[in-house]
């Protein structure tokens, strides 16, 4: 009896619950954490840029083949190597009705350059001055040749936002932006809910379908694929990989897979203070062995269902500056215990590797540490949470620390600041000089053959002389929607871009 | 009676104190830094680094930062999170409902299932209808919260589509979307919740029951219902209330693993993600006004002794 009622009630429940959504073009969408502050300027998460994709347009955007194409730009030119013209598009309004001019172009990059505490200053530092040259063009000035900066455009340091509604809201212009993009906020209750509405005044207006966007960070990837399974989703930004096979079942469902802009992979301390003392910081041939007693491929078939896709370079095959001739090589034990042997270093040589406490990484390394035992290596396996791991590892207090990148769409983005002596995010203190010359070659050379070259040659020293870094595999974007949602394009950035999306 | 009154409510202010004391002290050991790990991925910009320390004022010696945080609360300002630069007093309003609500009908839950199982298991005792009772109570104690949340889930949402899988809607809102929505999360709460008021409850019944004055009141013909309900349960709800509000206490603490699961924007998803996130105005703001309602709650409990037990007013 008080089964039958509480079924009933649940029944009840269950039917008012999910009768909305007669499909009026709204869409919902799961994100794997909540988006930190929606400010162009300060923001830093990757689930942030998921949002802005919707909320605020840029000057140039990326295609699916990582090509630039114009967004709130219509092209550009240089002038010389130092000097950039842009030409912006007309028409172009800002949420709050505002058009966007020259002047808007002009406040926004000095914003992101100056504001106290702007996290794209970095991208953007080599400008040394932007100006109006007429109501349709302005033009950049550089400190020295920099061939990425076009390309630092084509995410949130070019974001184009709203001088006024700026002004207004000096550093609270978060908690309610202004931009130029497809949608406009509407509400955000953290941890709960971001709220855009379609924006009728947007410049690109006939590829906009959807009336209604919500984005709902939900953290727990079994709970955010039962809310796409019962329908409480339309989309969802991440699919883990051992899921791919249910979801694949369902026939309601469908995936989108996409190689990232990014990559997993070993930092090694080679000269950050005293724990970079190991026979792995100070022997390349120690490091080499270790490489060769790790199979990329088998721990990508236990842990990740064989999706991702094998790496021993930074840049994924899907980037035209991708080098073909740097392969993962074949775990070879024998010849890995032959270069310890060489190296003379005594075994079980100790390791210890730093890893963030994360379930699928925890076990990355356990697979490692089974690995390289057979070659005659003892690996600790030190796993920390991650916002400690970071520090840990800006410190120099690691040995070795399996860190991910997420990636950009140009080369350098993925490369100078890791590698460079002078890169800030070099954990490890690698440095070469030759390696440094050919890396700010690489950002100055504006011929992509060249530029390959370089590339090519700075990954010959840098990997297979001095075994810096190993790197394993690049991960994939896996989104999963509902069938009946169509024109979904996917870039490997990992962007939900809602330009084409619609309901059928 | 008043002057008691006085007295304990002029005990919270010296608690309080200590207590910012250790909030503040005990953060400082959480290892990393902020400014690192608000940067994330972005920390390549030492310059920028700088700026996030001097503004957040990390550069400043840990005394004059904790001065700086008392005088704002003292002035009912909890600051602004580091990392979606929202008030803090805005996050704790947009949460306290939620939270409250979840409490509360948890609570509700455990009280409709602890209480009378514990009675019954007490007057029945050692017979099949206790030792199921005990089963149940087990149950309740032994299952973890987030296991028993994901079952729930993928029972109730994917296999048979009746309740949605997470997420929250205010009951001014929506109120059947409302209990849609929390139903699963409170039943989960409510059953661990159930089972240590149905252990509480059996044990003080038990002791209840065999009292002297049991005895004297069944002697005199007084039916078993009133024995029960009258000279037994009334007793045995002391210590049973002073559980009760603890407990209640620790729901609107918020449902950390809970409130993760169904994704319930509360206060234990607030506290968490702000620890992780080293969101340090956050954790300050809400371990404080959680300390806050317990210290309340302690007092309400108090007050409630008095109004059950009319021997207490006399001291």
């Amino acid at each position: 009896m008080i089964r039958k009622t509480l079924a009933m009630g649940l029944v009840a429940l269950a039917a008012l619950s999910t009768a909305p959504a007669a499909q009026a073009q709204n869409i919902r969408i799961g994100l794997r954490e909540d988006p930190d502050i929606l400010d162009p300027t300060l923001a830093r998460t990757f689930v942030g840029r998921i949002v802005f994709a919707g909320l605020c347009d840029k000057l140039f955007d990326i295609n699916d083949k990582l090509e630039i194409v114009p967004q709130l730009a219509t092209g550009y030119r240089w002038e010389d190597p130092q000097s950039l013209l842009i030409t912006l598009r007309q028409g172009v309004k800002f949420h709050d009705g505002d058009p966007m001019t020259a002047e808007s172009v002009v406040y926004s990059l000095n914003r992101h350059l100056t504001m106290q505490g702007s996290f794209r200053r970095g991208e953007i530092n080599s400008m040394t001055a932007v100006e109006v040259v007429d109501p349709q063009t302005v033009r950049i000035r550089l400190r020295e040749p920099f061939a990425p900066f076009v390309s630092q455009l084509t995410d949130r340091a070019g974001m184009i936002v709203s001088p006024r509604a700026a002004e207004a809201a000096g550093r609270n212009f978060g908690n309610r932006p202004v931009c130029a993009g497809p949608m406009r906020f509407v509400e955000r209750v953290a941890q709960d809910r971001i709220v855009l509405e379609r924006f009728p005044e947007y410049w690109d207006a006939s590829r906009i379908h959807l009336n209604r966007v919500t984005y709902l960070p939900i953290p727990d990837n079994t709970v955010r694929l039962a809310n796409l399974q019962s329908g409480s989703l339309e989309m969802v930004q991440t699919i883990e990989p051992d899921d791919l096979r249910q979801v694949n079942r369902n026939s309601r469902l469908r995936v989108s897979v996409s190689d990232e802009l990014g990559y997993q992979g070993i930092t090694i301390n080679i000269g950050n203070g005293a724990r970079a003392q190991t026979p792995m910081g100070q022997n390349p041939r120690v490091r080499e062995a270790f490489e060769l007693a790790i199979d990329r491929a088998a721990i990508n078939q236990v842990v990740y269902e064989g999706q991702y896709t094998p790496t021993a370079q930074a840049v994924p095959p899907s980037n035209p500056f991708h080098a073909r001739s740097i392969q993962p090589e074949a775990r070879n034990v024998a010849r890995a215990r032959q270069l310890l042997a060489e190296a003379g270093v005594r075994t079980p040589v100790p390791v210890e590797m730093t890893v963030p406490n994360n379930p699928d990484l925890r076990q990355v390394a356990e697979v490692i540490q089974a690995m390289v035992r057979e070659a005659g290596f003892e690996l600790r396996i030190n796993a920390m949470e991650f916002a400690s791991s970071l520090q840990a590892a800006t410190r120099g207090d690691f040995e070795t620390y399996l860190l991910a990148w997420s990636g950009r769409a140009d080369p350098d983005g993925n490369t100078w600041t890791f590698i460079h002596t002078q890169g800030p995010q070099n954990d490890g203190k690698y440095s070469n000089p030759e390696v440094d010359r050919l890396l700010n070659e690489a950002r100055v050379e504006t011929d992509a053959a060249k530029r390959l070259a370089l590339y090519e040659r700075m990954w010959q020293i840098s990997l297979r002389q001095d075994r810096h870094r190993i790197y394993l595999w690049h991960r994939k974007n896996i989104v999963g929607h509902s069938t009946r949602l169509t024109g979904f394009v996917p870039v490997p950035d990992g962007l939900i871009r809602l330009q084409g999306l619609r309901f059928n | 009676m008043w002057a008691w009154l006085l007295r304990r409510i002029g005990q919270i202010i010296p608690t309080l104190i200590i207590l910012s004391f250790m909030i503040f002290g005990l953060q400082q050991l959480m290892p990393g830094d902020p400014a690192l790990i608000l940067a994330g991925e972005e920390r390549g910009d030492p310059l920028v680094l700088q700026q996030i320390r001097e503004e957040l004022k990390l550069d400043r010696p840990i005394v004059e930062q904790y001065l700086y945080w008392v005088g704002n609360v003292v002035q009912g300002d909890f600051g602004f999170s580091w990392r979606i630069r929202m008030p803090v007093t805005d996050l704790i309003l947009q949460k306290l409902p939620v939270t409250i609500q979840l409490a509360t009908m948890s609570f509700l839950i455990a009280i409709v299932i602890g209480v009378p199982l514990g009675i019954l298991s007490a007057v029945k005792r050692d017979t099949p209808t206790d030792w199921a009772a005990n089963g149940v109570a087990l149950f309740g104690i032994s299952t973890p919260n987030f296991w028993l949340g994901i079952m729930m889930i993928l029972l109730f949402s994917v296999e048979l589509g009746w309740l949605p899988p997470s997420g929250y809607v205010p009951l001014w809102e929506d109120p059947v979307q409302s209990l849609a929505t929390t139903i699963m999360p409170a039943f989960v709460l409510g059953t661990g919740v159930a089972s240590v008021l149905m252990r509480h409850t059996r044990a003080a019944m038990l002791t209840a029951l065999s009292q002297d004055y049991i005895r004297t009141a069944r002697a005199k013909g007084v039916s078993e219902k009133s024995v029960i309900r009258r000279h037994a349960l009334r007793n045995a709800l002391i210590p049973v209330v002073t559980l009760g509000t603890i407990e209640f206490g620790r729901l609107l603490a918020g449902a950390v693993l809970t409130e993760q699961i169904f994704t319930i924007p509360g206060f234990g998803k607030l506290v968490v993600d702000a620890v992780f996130n080293r969101d340090y105005p956050v954790v300050q703001g809400v371990v404080l006004a959680t300390a806050l309602i317990f210290v309340l709650l302690s007092l309400i409990a108090d007050i409630l002794y008095m109004a059950i037990n009319p021997r207490l007013r006399q001291a």
